[in-house]
């Protein structure tokens, strides 16, 4: 069994190709370990009849020699994604036992390129957070813990924090994830996986309940960069049903991947190096620098001046556009109703039942920004800033090929320590959000082991649409770091 | 900018929000907290530039005219809490 | 004396003096299209609750609107056709505020940078005089769902079939005095709009609404305060609503009260304004761009194709059947309000070989064929008549086969039985008798039989002239060439 389970996404599908396991197989295999780690939490919704009958046609595929590039591959979905038929969340009271008539674009590209579906993960409710602490269905459980601590539960980070987890504990083969603010980065870093966040329209939105439409972007979470590479070809794609989707064809994001880094030049933004910052962190940014230097790379120094106003800037663009589009959430066409004497009644009972303390807060903040009289005063001046962010990274890639730095300014902390103070759990996310507000593509590697024995992230940051350089970047980090810890849960499986 | 009870609460209702007596005291707290950080914008010069509404460079598509889509009442009320044969219904409201 | 009455302008007189009226109209016209502005749903009238709502329509969680180029296009010939100018980046905003009919909590419309900006519209009042009313913006913004109060004792049911169907809002400047101005700039838009096809008017089915701002002032005096009557579905309610509105506000503010800036609503049954305080508390809309959009952006050339499609326009149509077909300012302007009226008439003009008399074909067109239609409640489509079978009756009565007064006989058979205008003249034997002979023998027979009144007419009587006209026209059974009758008689009472 242990063995099966070892195979990353690409020995797995060289293996069901090979005909040396078929994908009921490795279906059931993942189905048993998603029952043995269900104190992970990490899922909200297991699919086992569904994963098996896809298996079973996927074995058909292949034993024919036919299938897509990911035939017969289980994997996890974040219940972010909407799936026919399939209880959708968002981990939210207010979605209560929403099953959509329709599949997302993302996974109806992955189950057309093969892909089993085993359920559905937790998250983040709406995917705000930074911890998965705030899912209505309860944290999910970092598969780690620390050296000198074998019995705190940590975060998994968020918002995919589900899906980290599964992925960190074996109870998924990969699985999605979606990134606003570093909701694949950062949970990816906190669990030793590799996660990445695609340039924004890169993946279709179609389908994916929406968090904060400009920021939201959906990626892959995997074992390994190849993985990543191999994942993302089956999310992507040109989607005619989302305005916002790049009009652009999906290259081989694996060709090239081994090419190395040798002639490429490597920003290092002296603006991520803040105050506070551990200096376990700093030293292993500085290795990872080093890393690619001895790779061949060459290192060049840049500032991406408005950098310490990315943070605030999100908070005030992603809460206006989540007022907006939880509108939606008012008990009339599905999910919770909480009934009252009136129309607005109604509303304010089903969303005042439906919707927990931090998404309230952001609806109120956004609300708030978007109000007369004070519009011009935080969301345009918000706006601005945000060209300015975007300016900051034109320029680096006027003269870089891609950008290095921490994937989080900490490693996993412990369920309940941050989650009375909405502003520290937000800067968590002050390595991954520039990105977002830039619509850059951008990729976290696990790298080394804090002095506690949790896994640390860097993190690569590309140009628009380079998501192949960059992957080959993330590639000679991940060769050079050889992370090989495994928490110590998978001992003996 | 801080802001009180009064305002939140009427920001709640602005936002249809059921927000509890006892749970709107610590509202003010977090919403003053997050704005007392996110206020930190005004030490930026943002003179002359342009507000960033969209990260792509592509221009917005623009689809052919044709009933491609409809005429499936059953899926559109599937999941409505209160559904009245094809109709949604809500609280009976008075104009 | 007509004249110089109307020259005056609108006034209503209060007890302390005369007031003017300020009006500015905002039209929600429903852009003609088969399907929605963001979704591939349907937009045909009256169809089953729920059955043209797409899952972006009823705005399920994770949907996302794609704009309907042909929508766009409309928008655009309405903007050329107002003579405005096309923005040629524009974009779209979320409305937010949360009602029954509006799923997703906002309405996509257009706020800062519509697609159209300013324009005019000139105006033919019915006393002659003619006015400009300026267009401050066009935009493109979705349609609400409906709801349906009277289902259910508690309950209000809610359809979604309008939902996200294409409008525009054209807002016109405060250019409007009195309630016939904006009865006739209704009448204009809904004439402008119906030509390019851009909208079909009908203001019972809801594809024109009107939301109607009034004020009072003092003349002279600088603008008042406003009040918004919401939703007003047909130009005679339209002109209520501004009379009573007007009226209300200058008795308020002849007993020394101001006028609160408010949204009304328009009773029909009750022919008066009421408040819509409910729906008033708190309205704050939060627009912003809309982040599942990108701004509008219009190719020149796509605008000049466009331009360059569009058909003639009524103004300019008029100003044609007055210079080439000498028709008067009245009847160039009925026949081309409507496109069908023009075209049906031009059909009559133009067909057979080209000789027909256009200001006697507008005559028919406008009091024969209408008045007939209008009697029989039919619209020009279902005219029993056609422009052709019309214009065979033009060459009848041109080429003098028969008289003007045959020809109304044959057109009332014609209408009864469908039978062309040659066919009715044939097997009736109405065919004017031109043969001079024939005339000049009833002519003796008349002038024979009345010798008493030919003496009298010979001794000064000239008014006399008419019976034996009469009298030969009769004789003749109504086919005798009335001008040779006049020529002969004349001849004959003069010998």
């Amino acid at each position: 069994m242990g063995g099966l389970l070892d195979l990353d996404l690409v020995a797995a599908r060289d293996a069901l190709r090979a005909g040396e396991t078929t994908s009921t197989e490795l279906t059931r295999a993942y189905l048993d370990r998603i029952e043995a780690t269900r104190n992970l939490n990490a899922y909200i919704t297991v699919t086992a009849d569904r994963a098996l009958a896809m298996a079973k046609v996927c074995d058909e595929k292949l034993a024919k020699g036919e299938g897509g590039p990911l035939e017969g591959l289980p994997i996890a979905v974040k219940d972010l994604f909407c799936t026919e038929g399939v209880l959708t969340t968002a981990a939210s009271h207010i979605l209560d036992g929403f099953k959509p008539p329709y599949e997302s674009t993302v996974t109806s590209n992955l189950w057309g390129a093969g892909a089993v579906m085993l359920g559905k993960t937790n998250l983040d409710e709406f995917a705000m957070g930074s911890s998965n602490e705030t899912s209505y269905y309860g944290p999910a459980v970092n598969p780690w813990r620390a050296a000198d601590d074998a019995e705190t539960k940590l975060v998994p980070g968020g918002s995919s924090g589900g899906s980290a987890s599964a992925v960190a504990g074996r109870a998924a083969l990969a699985a999605t994830g979606t990134d606003t603010g570093g909701s694949i980065r950062q949970p990816a870093g906190f669990t030793g996986i590799v996660g990445m966040r695609p340039t924004y329209g890169r993946c279709s939105r179609w389908g994916i309940v929406a968090f904060a439409s400009s920021l939201d972007q959906a990626g892959p979470m995997t074992r390994t960069v190849a993985d990543a590479a191999l994942m993302l070809s089956g999310m992507a794609g040109h989607d005619p049903k989302d305005s916002t989707s790049a009009p652009l064809p999906v290259p081989d994001f694996s060709a090239g991947l081994e090419d190395g880094v040798k002639g490429l030049r490597i920003g290092v933004p002296k603006e991520y190096r803040i105050d506070g910052m551990p200096a376990e962190i700093e030293k292993l940014w500085a290795q990872g620098v080093e890393w690619l230097k001895d790779a061949g790379a060459e290192i060049v120094d840049i500032s991406l001046p408005h950098t310490p106003y990315a943070l605030p800037t999100y908070y005030i663009i992603a809460p206006a556009e989540a007022s907006s589009n939880l509108a939606r959430y008012d008990g009339v066409r599905y999910g919770l109703r909480v009934d009252g004497d009136s129309l607005a009644e109604m509303y304010a009972n089903t969303r005042g039942a439906g919707f927990g303390a931090e998404v309230q807060r952001r609806i109120l903040i956004g609300t708030y920004v978007l109000s007369a009289g004070y519009y011009d005063a935080y969301y345009r001046k918000a706006q601005r800033v945000r060209s300015l962010i975007r300016r900051d990274f034109d320029q680096a890639f006027e003269t870089v090929d891609a950008i290095l730095a921490p994937t989080a300014p900490s490693d996993a902390f412990a369920i309940g320590a941050e989650v009375d103070d909405p502003v520290k759990m937000y800067l968590n996310d002050v390595f991954t959000v520039p990105l977002n507000l830039a619509g850059l593509p951008g990729i976290s590697v696990p790298a080394g082991l804090s002095a506690r024995g949790l896994p640390l992230g860097l993190q690569v940051m590309g140009a628009m649409f380079e998501e192949a350089k960059l992957l080959r970047v993330a590639r000679a980090l991940e060769k050079a770091a050889a992370f090989a810890a495994r928490p110590a849960m998978l001992e003996g499986i | 900018m801080s802001l009180d009870k009064a305002t939140v609460a009427s920001i709640a209702t602005l936002a249809r929000l059921r927000v509890p007596d006892d749970r709107l005291e610590p509202m003010v707290g977090d919403l003053n907290a997050i704005l007392g950080f996110v206020e930190q914008l005004n030490q930026v010069n943002t003179d002359g530039v342009e507000p960033l509404a969209n990260v792509t460079g592509h221009a917005l598509p623009q689809r052919e005219d044709a009933v491609t889509d409809g005429g499936y009442p059953e899926r559109v009320t599937l999941n409505a809490p209160d559904p009245a044969g094809d109709f949604y219904a809500v609280p009976k409201v008075v104009e | 004396m007509a004249e110089a009455d109307s020259a005056q302008p609108y006034r209503i007189q209060g007890e302390t003096g005369p007031w003017e009226l300020v009006i500015g109209l905002e039209v929600h016209a429903q852009v003609t299209s088969k399907s929605k502005l963001f979704s591939g749903a349907a937009t045909a009238f009256g169809a089953e609750p729920n059955s043209q709502v797409s899952l972006v329509d009823a705005a399920m969680p994770g949907m996302l609107p794609v704009i309907n180029r042909e929508c766009v296009d409309q928008a655009v010939r309405t903007g050329l056709a107002l003579e405005a100018r096309i923005n040629e980046v524009s974009v779209f905003d979320r409305k937010n505020y949360f009602y029954a009919d509006l799923p997703q909590g906002y309405q996509i419309s257009q706020y800062l940078q519509p697609i159209v900006g300013e324009g005019v519209v000139h105006l033919d009042l019915e006393d002659g005089r003619t006015c400009e009313v300026g267009i401050e913006r066009l935009h493109l913004e979705q349609d609400a769902g409906k709801s349906l109060h009277d289902q259910h004792p508690s309950k209000s049911y809610i359809d979604l079939n309008r939902s996200g169907v294409a409008l525009m809002e054209i807002v016109s400047k405060p250019d409007l005095r009195s309630p016939e101005e904006t009865a006739a700039y209704i009448r204009k838009l809904r004439s402008i709009l119906r030509y390019i096809g851009t909208c079909d008017g009908n203001m019972q089915e809801g594809s024109m609404r009107c939301d109607v701002n009034v004020s009072v002032r003092r003349p002279g005096e600088g603008f008042g305060t406003r009040c918004e009557i919401k939703n007003v579905n047909s130009i005679r309610f339209v002109q209520q609503a501004i009379e009573y509105e007007a009226r209300r506000q200058i008795e308020i503010l002849e007993a020394g009260g101001t006028i609160d800036q408010e949204t009304r609503l328009f009773d029909a049954n009750r022919g008066e304004t009421r408040s819509m305080r409910s729906k008033e508390e708190a309205h704050d809309y939060r627009y912003f761009p809309d982040p599942d959009l990108l701004p509008l952006v219009l190719d020149p050339a796509r605008i000049a194709e466009l331009k360059a499609s569009l058909p003639e326009l009524p103004d300019a149509r008029k100003a044609r059947f007055m210079s080439e077909y000498g028709l008067s300012l009245y009847d160039a302007s009925s026949l081309t309000e409507e496109r069908a009226t023009a075209d049906w008439y031009e059909a009559v003009v133009k067909g057979g070989s080209g000789k027909r008399d256009p200001k006697i074909a507008a005559n028919w067109v406008l009091s024969e064929l209408f008045g007939a239609l209008n009697k029989a409640g039919l619209d020009l489509a279902d005219s029993p008549v056609s422009a052709d079978a019309m214009g065979g009756l033009m060459d009848l009565l041109g080429d003098g086969t028969i008289s003007g007064r045959i020809a109304k006989d044959v057109f009332a058979e014609m209408l009864e039985t469908g039978k062309d205008a040659a066919a009715i003249v044939e097997e009736k034997g109405l065919k004017q008798v031109s043969d001079t002979g024939a005339i000049e023998a009833i002519v003796d027979a008349v002038l024979a039989e009345n010798q008493d009144k030919v003496a009298e007419y010979r001794g000064g009587k000239d008014k006399l002239f008419g019976f034996f006209v009469g009298q030969t026209m009769k004789r003749s059974g109504g086919k005798a060439n009335p001008g040779m009758v006049n020529e002969l008689l004349k001849a004959k009472l003069a010998g």
